[in-house]
């Protein structure tokens, strides 16, 4: 228990430094920053309790907001996928109960994951551009916006999720 | 009573990410309204500091760069003192006349610690704050032209509201006419910014200087800030002006903190006229 719950302080710290000193500089193309501190919500256990995992995104959130003046823009977006990450993933294995104490992601066929991670990015980064452009006659760029990072977002996590995991 | 609070414990993961979200709506609201200062922002000890602490190492890979900036500026200063002078030896006479030396705005320098120019609304973080001076709403600005307007202070940092954002507007002229506009920025190119509202009868060319105008309390009037790029003219008035900046905006550093001394006067003077 006392493991979990420092690898998960470490992963929150890491994620945000990771986020704000190098992601957020690397201009892909010129402008595309992806995203990549969302990975909390895709790694952190699954539990029936929620409660702390919802205020640890949103602190995850406003802390990334802080560093990039950018309001509660992450914030309200973390959020929103934190709280819809459980029947996201209920949908994604077709499945209405889960068996909370032996779930991991790792055990998942790597579609499923691909397609779960991909369902939280997009929905993530359509919340963020909207807020962030705030009218609907850019709503083109919204979308164009959406599309690209999250295929940069998807690629480096699933590259950071494969990289990562001690196959047993 | 009791059913109250089975609904409160049935539904309070519901009910925590409502509360969540609402407060984060609420720092959303207050940072979108220009007036207001906001609370989440990049001038504070820790991210402040945290940047400092990231910058202190980037800067390095930027020196050469920075010494090519700071001597042609320095030229370019030496240039004027030059001409200056001569101006002086040729009179034949020395006058001294005290309101030569009326002192309209105060420069200091400080530096980027955070630059931010690929998002719609982008806020940049200097290494100095209220301690050293530095109030909100003054003008940012280095040797290639403007950069923005101060947003937050600390005691230690400030955040800046760069041109590069939605709520930015910069009263421009056109340096032959004197025909002013404002500049604004659509959110695509980071090197190319819009002019919008300049009057039809003014004549534009591609190749233009653009230059800040004397309109507003923050910035001296002058200050070069890029070209006309190209532009749409139709119904009979310009619908955008496109600028080519002289400023590289994803690469500065050191900057100038312009303060209007007699920025109070001005805007009290523009405001009785208005309450009459």
């Amino acid at each position: 228990m006392n493991n979990i719950a420092l690898n998960n302080v470490i992963r929150f710290v890491g994620l945000l430094f990771l986020q704000v000193f190098i992601l957020n500089h690397v201009n892909i193309f010129g402008h595309i920053n992806p995203m990549v501190y969302i990975a909390w919500v895709f790694l952190y256990p699954v539990r029936k309790t929620r409660g702390l995992f919802l205020i640890l995104s949103f602190l995850l959130g406003i802390s990334i907001d802080f560093f990039s003046d950018s309001g509660g823009v992450n914030a309200f977006a973390i959020t929103f996928i934190a709280y819809f990450r459980l029947p996201i993933l209920m949908a994604v294995l077709r499945k209405s109960d889960l068996d909370y104490a032996q779930f991991n992601l790792k055990t998942l066929t790597v579609n499923k994951i691909i397609l779960f991670i991909s369902i939280l990015t997009i929905i993530h980064h359509f919340i963020i551009f909207s807020l962030e452009y705030f009218s609907f006659s850019e709503f083109l760029n919204i979308i164009s916006s959406t599309i690209l990072t999250s295929i940069f977002t998807i690629l480096i996590s699933f590259l950071g999720f494969t990289l990562f995991t001690k196959k047993k | 009573m009791r059913q109250i609070i089975y609904f409160i414990k049935k539904f309070r993961y519901f009910l925590l990410f409502i509360v969540l979200e609402t407060l984060a709506f609420i720092v959303i609201i207050q940072n979108n309204s220009y007036q207001q200062s906001k609370f989440v922002n990049s001038a504070n000890a820790i991210t402040g500091g945290l940047y400092n602490k990231a910058n202190y190492i980037n800067e390095f890979f930027h020196l050469r760069k920075d010494n090519q900036l700071l001597s042609e500026e320095n030229a370019r200063l030496k240039n004027l003192l030059e001409a200056r002078e001569n101006k002086f030896v040729l009179d034949s006479f020395t006058v001294i006349d005290s309101s030569l030396y009326f002192q309209k705005y105060d420069y200091s320098t400080a530096k980027i610690i955070n630059n931010n120019y690929t998002k719609r609304n982008n806020f940049l973080t200097l290494n100095k704050g209220a301690k050293h001076g530095l109030a909100p709403d003054l003008g940012v600005i280095n040797s290639k032209g403007i950069i923005g307007v101060i947003k937050n202070v600390s005691p230690k940092f400030a955040t800046v509201l760069s041109i590069l954002n939605s709520n930015s507007n910069i009263n421009v002229r056109l340096k032959n006419s004197n025909h002013f506009g404002t500049m604004v920025w659509d959110g695509k190119d980071y090197n190319i910014t819009q002019v919008i509202d300049i009057p039809r009868q003014a004549l534009v060319k591609a190749g233009d200087t653009i230059v800040t105008g004397g309109k507003s309390a923050i910035f001296p009037e002058g200050i070069e800030v890029g070209v006309v790029k190209d532009f749409k003219y139709a119904q009979n008035k310009y619908q955008i002006i496109n600028i080519l900046l002289f400023n590289d905006m994803s690469a500065i550093g050191e900057v100038q903190i312009v303060k209007n001394l007699h920025k109070d006067e001005q805007i009290n003077l523009e405001q009785s006229v208005v309450n009459e």
